[in-house]
């Protein structure tokens, strides 16, 4: 019996098994979002029937809402990723062979995501994430350059060993469990875990949590571990920037939820709040100011990522209903408006034929459109009002100020002067003397403002269903 | 139980650490590369031990792919490699050897503090197995920050794999999917090595990662 919970892994699997044969790239370009398309259409209909979870598959309030918006962002994201790999093919930067064997990667990776926010099972899910790692370090690669294999060759290593800690610590959380649930399976499945969280061995939780962060935290790009990042973002194909920004980043910050909740369950553990708010205000404040120095632009959107990273993981780590739903509804907006940045970037490097700041300018006039688009990203992702960033930003700060009013502080210091090196790169992108070709862009705008009203919408108006949701998520996180 | 099964097994994690060290200092690349074939072995054999005294045979299906792909397939392809690529000269090293070891005295040392003080109340075989698997995984990290060559980063890399399942064998019990899902690991990480290192290679010239750090995109 396929239910929608297998259906959000099968249709990946079965996709990337058909793109990884069937040859022309016009037929998989569509078969690719095709199967998004399905995938999102599945993840949705997890909200109308839920099916039952077993020792293996899980769905519950707090993985819905992130299966949602990963099969959102994959499906969007492979629209714009059929028009950004036709013209890679025009200029001959990718073989047909190449082509093939991305498509089938994008969906490798959509499934190796579904099943690490599925998995009920803690080595189920290190196996997804470690999965999302290689086929992502593929992908990166994928251009050969001196510096397409520099930045594979340091997100490979610097993955692996966060990956590598990710799993001493899983060990560990196993061997915190046995003696209170016994061997075998069910001493690592999850809803098996939570129930007994409370007898478990909390020196054991301690270690097996810093060690899960410092794993995990890798792979969310949290200073001083993000060093992978912004290399792996500049030097892969424009889709898989945007990829890893708006569902990577996010899929192991759920793990790291996940273990953060287990630990909030057991009373003489430590609480893992105070770690993850450092880790997030350290985060935050240096990719600001990071920002300031950038002369290529998927690089200086990498930073941003880590700067949002930095605020999302501050408030999930200040915990409460408020800030959780705070941290929530940021990272929803940040997947959705960093997504939607990467696409407008993605189609501008193409025309200007190159990634350098200084070698761009005066977009708006040149081409309008996408010049428009990467303003109206740069307004939101800065947290300017009224869009959705905005509110998301305003409800972090507000909900924590009145508990620890100095960090907060630091917080909106940093959010400051992210916002003052992202204008400040901005101005010379889009305004001023045109630089460079000027050529019409072959692109499909329909996933970026797709994205930015989704955005904008949710800045002035949010479905009462919505928050509800959310709501219900944040009660669920503690 | 604390007879002579707990000291064989405390003997083959003992050695395991041991030989961790004698990759430590190690300054050519075959040299390197047989040192870590003794290491799969011993890891093997550590392995085996435990599936015997745990009474848990799939375990010694773990034990064969140390044994067989870790201790045999690996460094044999490694070494095809050495020598196609030509390098097999002395190996440049970030930090003397003296400092080094030193360093990994004193990581063996925290694994040991860390871990002996939170697992009091595990059984001893488990505990002691983990503190050693610490340290393993930690002198992997080590060997990977004071090598500069693409190949014995990876040689860190794999050795610190080598710590994870000697602490997932360690902790008795646990599930076959993660044991398998290592083997696999593995396997994929060192396709992308292998596919990796002739990319670089073909690009460079030299497997000297100092080499790639030529261009960061930052610069003009």
């Amino acid at each position: 019996m396929i239910d929608a919970l297998t259906g959000v892994l099968l249709i990946p699997a079965v996709a990337a098994a058909l793109l990884a044969v069937l040859p022309g790239y016009r037929l998989t370009a569509r078969l690719n979002v095709l199967a998004a398309f399905l995938s999102f259409a599945t993840a949705v209909s997890l909200f109308i029937v839920e099916p039952v979870s077993g020792p293996y598959l899980l769905v519950d309030d707090l993985n819905k809402v992130f299966i949602v918006l990963t099969t959102f962002v994959g499906f969007t994201t492979s629209a714009f990723s059929a028009s950004y790999i036709g013209h890679e093919i025009e200029i001959g930067r990718l073989t047909p062979t190449y082509v093939r064997f991305y498509h089938a990667m994008y969906q490798v990776l959509m499934f190796a995501m579904n099943l690490a926010l599925v998995a009920n099972n803690i080595g189920l899910m290190w196996v997804a994430i470690e999965m999302a790692t290689l086929t992502t370090v593929l992908m990166v690669g994928i251009y050969r350059t001196h510096e397409a294999l520099e930045a594979a060759w340091k997100y490979f290593i610097l993955g692996s060993v966060g990956i590598a800690l990710a799993l001493f610590g899983t060990i560990l959380v196993y061997m915190a469990a046995r003696p209170v649930i016994g061997e075998g399976l069910y001493a690592m499945v999850w809803t098996v875990l939570v129930t007994k969280a409370a007898q478990f061995d909390p020196a054991l939780l301690n270690v097996a949590f810093v060690f899960l962060l410092l794993g995990y935290g890798t792979k969310v790009g949290l200073a001083p571990l993000h060093a992978w990042l912004p290399d792996a973002h500049a030097e892969g194909p424009t889709p898989i920037s945007a990829v890893l920004s708006g569902l990577l980043l996010n899929v192991a910050l759920y793990a790291l939820l996940r273990f953060k909740m287990l630990l909030a369950l057991n009373p003489a553990a430590l609480t893992p709040g105070p770690l993850m708010v450092t880790m997030g205000l350290i985060s935050c404040v240096f990719a600001a100011f990071m920002l300031y120095r950038r002369r290529d632009i998927k690089r200086m959107f990498a930073y941003s990522s880590i700067e949002h990273m930095g605020i999302i993981v501050f408030a999930f780590g200040m915990g409460g209903p408020l800030a959780n739903f705070a941290a929530l509804l940021h990272m929803t907006m940040h997947s959705l408006t960093k997504s939607a940045i990467f696409y407008a970037v993605g189609h501008i490097a193409q025309v200007k034929g190159t990634q350098k700041i200084a070698d761009m300018g005066g977009l708006t006039v040149t081409n309008p459109v996408l010049g428009w688009g990467l303003v109206l990203g740069v307004v939101a992702i800065a947290g300017l009002p009224p869009l959705g960033i905005f509110m998301s930003e305003f409800l972090v700060v507000s909900s924590t100020f009145a508990r620890e009013p100095w960090l907060v502080l630091i917080l909106v210091f940093g959010i400051l002067v992210g916002l003052g090196g992202l204008f400040l790169r901005l101005n010379t992108i889009v305004f001023g003397e045109p630089v460079g070709p000027t050529a019409p862009a072959q692109a499909s705008y329909v996933p970026m403002f797709a994205h930015l009203a989704i955005v904008a919408m949710a800045g002035i108006y949010m479905p009462p269903a919505l928050v509800t949701g959310f709501q219900n998520v944040a009660r669920l996180l503690g | 139980m604390r007879g002579i099964t707990f000291d064989i097994a405390h003997m083959l994690a003992g050695s395991l650490v041991l030989v961790s060290f004698m990759q430590l200092y190690q300054d050519r690349l075959y040299a390197l590369l047989n040192i870590y074939a003794l290491h799969a072995l011993v890891l093997a054999a550590s392995v085996a031990w435990q599936a015997f005294i745990q009474d848990a045979p799939h375990l010694y299906l773990t034990a064969m792919i140390a044994l067989v792909f870790k201790a045999i397939i690996i460094p044999v392809a490694l070494h095809r490699i050495i020598v196609k690529l030509g390098i097999h000269r002395e190996i440049e090293t970030v930090v003397g050897v003296g400092p080094a070891m030193l360093l990994g005295m004193g990581l063996v040392a925290l694994a040991m503090v860390v871990m002996l003080r939170v697992t009091a109340e595990a059984d001893p075989l488990a505990r002691e197995d983990l503190a050693f698997a610490l340290s393993v995984v930690l002198l992997g990290l080590l060997m990977m920050v004071t090598r500069r060559n693409a190949v014995s980063q990876v040689i860190g890399f794999m050795s610190l794999e080598n710590g994870l399942v000697l602490a997932a064998t360690g902790a008795k019990g646990m599930p076959l999917v993660v044991e398998i899902s290592i083997a696999f690991s593995v396997l994929i990480a060192f396709i992308v090595i292998g596919i990796f290192l002739f990319r670089i290679r073909e690009r460079f010239d030299t497997v000297d990662v100092q080499a790639l750090d030529r261009f960061r995109g930052e610069r003009q």
